[in-house]
């Protein structure tokens, strides 16, 4: 029973990895850079959240309408503001640059919050649920694999059978020819940085639900442990980022749970590795080839 | 008024100067050549009309609008389609979506589905293999796929940047027939090929391009006979 609800607690962390990997994964491989800026995003969204419900006193479900849009409308500024000027600038400035909003980002929630955690209101509120004797999954682990999967299946049935989702397809196989098809580049681009922010909002509701803290600095780690989910799944694959996301995940929590919590981050980059060394492109990537 | 116009058109690589003053016109219904040798600038030419890459000076008018500033999909939004050189289908996604690709812009559901049914006619096997993901379709069909690409969005205009290129003899003479059905179809042809006897076979007129600059312009039958032209282009 217990091996169960360490199973199924890995693979509600794996969703949060995930929905956030999809982020990282989908702008990579339209826009072709990694937005590191992604993991701060989350932060934000967390905070915003925090705020309508804390000081406004808003419902949660408009804290988090309020946290989705800001998250959304931030994504696509910072790509129209600090990436869309660098679209021909080498790989290594548009890192620098993304690294840079990273830190402005981080550093404007010191200035306005302060560094210390503060603790994250109750926005998820549904009964724990007790499948057998002994085996209880809480509410918030319910709701983050509940929503986790309508939301892949969302995405992927807007991958198919969507124009845009479509001319994202496009873009991320042949930027040239897309636009000879009629696509536009920038909005299709712009496109991609909304939905991987909203769904970094999604991200956070249901990190800081789980562990009900936020600071500027609670997007940093799951950030990098869902760039590497998206890595290890095969960056630039939406279905990668899925199953990259949940796996870490459930490494993560088993590790946790049966060799050693210290060892788990080290755990989980080793198997990472291990991947990478066998299947280089990851467990669902494929080589690009990057055209004009 | 021709329906596409490029005058004194100069394009640079960095401070290559790969197109220096080129002036030419296509009419409308006319199957026009564009012929000259590896590197002369044939695909430069195609991408600035179309927009992918941005001239340094020059205009380039589309019915009567100067189209040199416009992005690539507002010019292909006004009726240009363009069959890169390469054919750049899109190999992970099936024959099917590019073939929708191809319609991007268009809004006309009943007219896209008759464009997908003309081209379906026009060729059978990318019907057959519909399902089928494009990168595994031969060499032949990938270019019958570009085309009828193009061809879904019911352009006024198609410019092909050479169509018959590492092609079968068999699959060249396929390739010339069906841009001889194109045309009798109404719509104009910007052709660039290296294969210059084909292309002057096919087209109306002609335009010679050498390391940038037009040096022969003129009917096609009569530059089929031009020494220079032969002694150059036809192996003759
Ligand atoms: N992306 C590029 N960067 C720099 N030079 C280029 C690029 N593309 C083409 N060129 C140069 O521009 C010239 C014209 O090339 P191109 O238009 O491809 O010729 P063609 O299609 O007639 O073979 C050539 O000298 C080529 O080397
Ligand atoms: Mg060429």
């Amino acid at each position: 029973m217990n091996f169960l609800s360490y199973l199924i607690s890995g693979i509600s962390l794996g969703s949060v990895y995930a929905l956030i990997a999809l982020g990282y994964t989908m702008v990579y491989g339209i826009a072709k850079m990694l937005n590191f800026a992604h993991g701060d995003v989350i932060m934000i969204g967390g905070f915003v959240m925090f705020t309508a419900v804390s000081s406004a006193g808003t419902s949660p479900l408009v804290a988090i309408v309020c946290g989705i849009i800001v998250c959304t409308v931030l994504g696509v500024v910072i790509e129209k503001v600090a990436y869309k000027p660098l679209r021909n600038a080498t790989p290594l400035a548009v890192l620098i640059t993304a690294i840079g909003v990273s830190y402005l980002l981080q550093n404007a929630a010191l200035l306005i919050f302060g560094s210390a955690a503060q603790s994250f209101p109750v926005l998820i509120e549904v009964p724990d649920w007790e499948i057998t004797e002994g085996l209880t999954v809480t509410g918030v682990t319910l709701v983050t694999i509940c929503v986790t999967i309508v939301i892949m299946i969302a995405l992927m049935l807007f991958m198919r059978y969507t124009k845009p989702g479509a001319a994202m397809q496009a873009v991320a196989e042949d930027r040239g020819a897309a636009q000879l098809m009629g696509v536009s580049v920038n909005s299709t681009i712009s496109l991609t940085f909304a939905i991987g922010s909203a769904l970094a909002a999604v991200a956070s509701l249901l990190l800081c639900s789980a562990y009900p803290q936020i600071s500027p600095y609670t997007g940093a780690m799951p950030g990098i442990k869902a760039f590497v989910a998206a890595v290890f799944g095969g960056i630039g694959s939406i279905p990668g980022a899925m199953i990259g996301g949940i796996l870490l995940g459930v490494i993560e929590n088993l590790s946790k749970a049966y060799i050693s919590s210290q060892l788990s981050d080290a755990i989980v980059f080793g198997v990472l590795i291990l991947v990478l060394l066998i299947k280089p492109t990851g467990i669902l990537g494929r080589k690009m080839a990057e055209k004009v | 008024m021709a329906m596409l116009e490029i005058r004194d058109l100069e394009v640079n690589y960095g401070a290559i100067n790969a197109i220096k003053k080129i002036s030419f016109d296509v009419n409308e219904g006319e199957v026009i050549a564009l012929i000259g040798a590896n590197g002369a600038g044939k695909t430069t030419t195609l991408h600035t009309i179309t927009g992918l890459h941005k001239a340094r000076a020059g205009s380039v008018m589309f019915m009567g609008k100067d189209i040199i500033k416009l992005p690539p999909h507002k010019i292909v939004q006004m009726g240009m389609a363009h069959v890169p050189e390469g054919r750049r289908i899109f190999q992970q996604l099936s024959v099917y979506k590019n073939l929708t690709l191809g319609a991007f812009t268009r809004k006309d559901k009943k007219g896209v589905e008759e464009s997908l049914a003309r081209v379906y006619e026009r060729f059978p096997r990318l019907e057959e293999r519909k399902r089928q993901i494009a990168g595994t379709l031969s060499g032949g069909e990938q270019q019958m796929l570009a085309m009828g690409r193009a061809l879904m969005s019911d352009p006024k205009i198609i410019l092909m940047d050479e169509p018959s290129m590492g092609l079968s003899p068999l699959l060249v003479e396929e390739v010339f027939r069906i841009i001889r059905d194109i045309k009798a179809g109404g719509t104009t042809v910007l052709l660039v090929e290296q294969n210059a006897k084909k292309a002057l076979e096919i087209a109306d007129r002609a335009y010679v391009l050498e390391t940038g600059r037009i040096t022969l312009r003129g009917n096609a039958k009569e530059l089929m006979n031009d020494d220079s032209v032969k002694k150059a282009y036809l192996g003759e």
